[in-house]
């Protein structure tokens, strides 16, 4: 926990000098494209700081000056899987990127959406050292929160206190400076595997690259596609992606849940591809242009020209009609959509008063999605896009590029993590010259 | 049966070679940039003038090539400077800059510094101011306005004639050589020549008797009549003590009278110094006037 605390603390830096040196670049790995968004910090507001997201919803004070997307290649369900290959895609992105920003970057803040994570939920109780709460109880108490045993090669991506409790009164968004007694913490812990973090970090190291921060791409999307009335009333946000598909609840702009599903569009594309027996780039186009849920009468008569070149002239003119690409894809959707909802149903999302679910992410743009959607997760589904940051060029502002603008909004404005507090002094290793120094700090 | 379509070439890796990333990296850097742009031009053109110069004869060969030309160039006639005309001098004083700033004409205007020149002539003390220019012809005009001698002076260092502002024009010889001035003497006098010169123009009643003014203590004035009169003025308001003594003079022919010394230092008490014979006359006087003889 502490050398995690450490690492943590150090990409907390890196990403401090990012934002002096004033660009820093966003990098979402994800299985079927990697985008890349170079962002340039010119002098955050300082009203923004002030009092937390401001009315621009923490989307001012940076502006995007390059973008780049490729195919990805050797990532699966969101995890890196052949290094050299993805590295070759993180190469090719960074390098557009560059270029058309026209600057050099050395920072990069990466987002991931498989390595299988889990949330926990943890709670601390202290009692508060002086009569007020200050920023060392704050610490304290995030310190006392018991740490679930979350196995070994794991490794924790996310630790945000979500709610605080003082004496009696539960619900508040910041202790400090308030007087009680008892001050307890309700943090969300996000874990992912350990060995896919350490590719991902090998793989940007490779590039020449600095990691200045990480994110699951879950957390980002729900950033960026929920509105902040569903952030603060309680949402949940599926991003749909290509290897895996990413579920996060938000509740008073905080993330209290995430999961993925290990399943995207690329299985569809799979199973229309050995549906109708043709290579996987037909299969992807016919699904682009073809694709949908809800069949209807007309989609008896439209026939699809498959297509292929083996020469043999029956073969090459095959056809299938719509209602039968839509039966391939249905029960696929379908199957991912259900496996959300158990996930949804085993974090609890029927408790909460707002049942909005937002879908996002590249395999969202399916057509009759939501009314498919609506009928298995619930009543209130919609569509979402991710918001509009400044300069960000007209072909990432669709569904699939929700992590990516989150992750903007992420590098702008991070919320508070557990590392953002100073280590309270018992918990740094006995005989230590560190602990003497905080010691000496606190006392005089 | 081979497919119709002729086989793609093999699709080329769109991804950079690490290589190629590192040096678009590099290049987007703004100081490798910069010195890419204009710091390699500079160094190269440095380098190729030192490789030159590198040569002793080379070198020898440039500065007398830039050594010729200059020479070329200043010794052309409309740089030249044939004579030098001195306006406003007496003819001694005349001979005198020459003879101070003796140059070598002809010469060029580029050897001429004129400021220096200037202040060299201005530094003469019969000079109270100059000005210099070059005239188109190629003759170095003075401009002198030379000081105008009013006073003679008299100190322990000799004799010296001094302007109306006390500035020392020259030295002379012997008083007669400017018997048309006034003398003043003493220590200090030449500070106070303004008051020297009020004393003396409201001492024209008795101009022809005047000998000269003596500066007492660097602190007053004694105006030395003939005869070995005195009139001895008091440090304050000296002027109107002066216009007393000439006044009683007009009225009883005071200076007239066998008087040393006429001592007005104290206003409220002028006092008389007889000589001794009219001193033994006066006793004289007085007794019988007492009736003691």
């Amino acid at each position: 926990m502490n050398e995690l605390y450490q690492s943590q603390r150090a990409m907390r830096a890196m990403r401090k000098a990012a934002m002096q040196r004033g660009v820093v670049a966003i990098l979402d790995v994800g299985t079927s494209k990697i985008a890349c968004l170079v962002l340039r910090f010119d002098g955050a507001d300082p009203r923004l700081d002030s009092d937390g997201v401001g009315p621009l919803a923490g989307q001012a004070g940076f502006r995007v000056i390059g973008a780049a997307t490729t195919r990805s290649r050797g990532v699966r369900f969101g995890e890196i899987a052949a290094m050299q290959e993805t590295e070759l895609a993180i190469r090719t992105v960074l390098k557009t990127a560059q270029n058309m920003a026209q600057i050099r970057v050395d920072h990069v803040i990466a987002s991931f959406s498989g390595a299988e994570p889990r949330s926990y939920g943890l709670a601390g109780e202290v009692e508060v050292a002086e009569q007020t709460v200050s920023e060392h109880d704050v610490a304290r108490v995030l310190a006392a929160c018991e740490v679930p045993d979350y196995g070994a090669g794991r490794e924790v991506l996310h630790a945000q206190p979500v709610n605080f409790a003082l004496d009696h009164r539960t619900g508040l968004s910041d202790p400090r400076g308030q007087i009680g007694n008892a001050l307890a913490a309700d943090m969300h812990m996000l874990t992912v595997d350990a060995q896919a973090v350490q590719n991902l970090a090998q793989a940007i190291k490779r590039c020449d690259m600095e990691l200045a921060g990480l994110a699951s791409s879950a957390y980002c999307a729900g950033i960026s596609a929920l509105v902040e009335d569903e952030q603060e009333l309680g949402a949940a946000c599926i991003d749909m992606g290509g290897g895996s598909t990413g579920v996060s609840i938000f509740i008073k702009k905080h993330m209290i849940y995430a999961d993925s599903v290990r399943m995207g569009g690329d299985h569809v594309t799979g199973d229309i591809s050995m549906g109708l027996s043709v290579p996987t780039s037909v299969a992807e186009r016919i699904k682009t242009f073809h694709g949908g849920v809800v069949a209807t009468g007309m989609d008896d008569r439209e026939m699809i020209e498959i297509g292929g070149d083996t020469g043999d002239w029956e073969h090459d003119r095959r056809t299938v009609s719509r209602a039968e690409l839509i039966g391939i894809i249905r029960p696929r959707v379908e199957e991912i959509l259900e496996e959300v909802r158990a996930r949804l149903d085993a974090a609890g999302f029927e408790h909460l008063q707002s049942q909005q679910i937002v879908l996002t992410g590249a395999a969202s743009q399916i057509p009759g999605l939501d009314g498919l959607a609506s009928r298995i997760l619930g009543q209130r589904v919609r569509l979402g896009r991710p918001m509009r940051v400044h300069g960000l060029p007209q072909s990432v502002t669709g569904p699939g590029f929700s992590a990516a603008v989150g992750l903007c909004l992420f590098a702008a404005h991070p919320q508070d993590e557990w590392w953002d507090f100073e280590m309270p002094a018992e918990s740094y290793p006995a005989r230590s010259l560190r602990r003497a120094v905080r010691w000496l700090r606190e006392n005089w | 049966m081979w497919p119709l379509r002729r086989p793609s070439d093999p699709r080329r890796d769109p991804a950079p070679s690490r290589w190629a990333y590192r040096m678009q990296r590099l290049m987007l850097t703004p100081a490798f940039r910069l010195t890419l742009r204009a710091g390699l031009p500079a160094a190269a053109v440095v380098a190729a003038g030192a490789l030159w110069l590198g040569d002793a004869e080379r070198r020898a060969h440039l500065l007398g090539y830039v050594a010729e030309a200059r020479a070329a160039i200043e010794s052309r006639p409309e740089f030249r400077v044939e004579l030098m005309a001195i306006d406003g001098a007496s003819a001694d004083l005349a001979e005198e800059i020459r003879a101070t700033l003796a140059l070598d004409l002809p010469t060029t205007s580029f050897d001429l510094d004129l400021d220096a020149l200037r202040e060299t002539v201005a530094a003469l003390a019969p000079v109270e101011s100059v000005s210099l220019r070059i005239r188109p012809g190629g003759v170095l005009q003075l401009e002198v306005t030379e000081r105008v001698p009013a006073l003679v002076w008299r100190s322990a260092e000799g004799l010296h004639l001094l302007d109306a502002e006390g500035h020392a024009v020259r030295r002379i010889a012997a008083r007669t050589d400017r018997p048309d001035l006034p003398l003043i003497a003493g220590e200090g006098a030449n500070a106070h020549v303004a008051e020297a010169r009020a004393l003396l123009s409201a001492a024209r009643p008795i101009a022809p008797r005047v000998r000269g003014l003596v500066r007492v203590g660097e602190r007053r004035w004694d105006l030395v009549l003939d005869r070995g009169q005195r009139i001895m003025l008091p440090a304050e308001r000296p002027r109107r003590a002066l216009d007393r003594v000439i006044a009683m003079d007009g009225a009883q022919d005071l200076l007239a009278r066998d008087v040393t010394a006429v001592d007005m230092r104290l206003a409220g008490r002028p006092t008389l110094r007889l000589a001794p014979a009219a001193m033994e006359e006066m006793h004289r006087i007085r007794r019988i006037e007492w009736g003691e003889d």
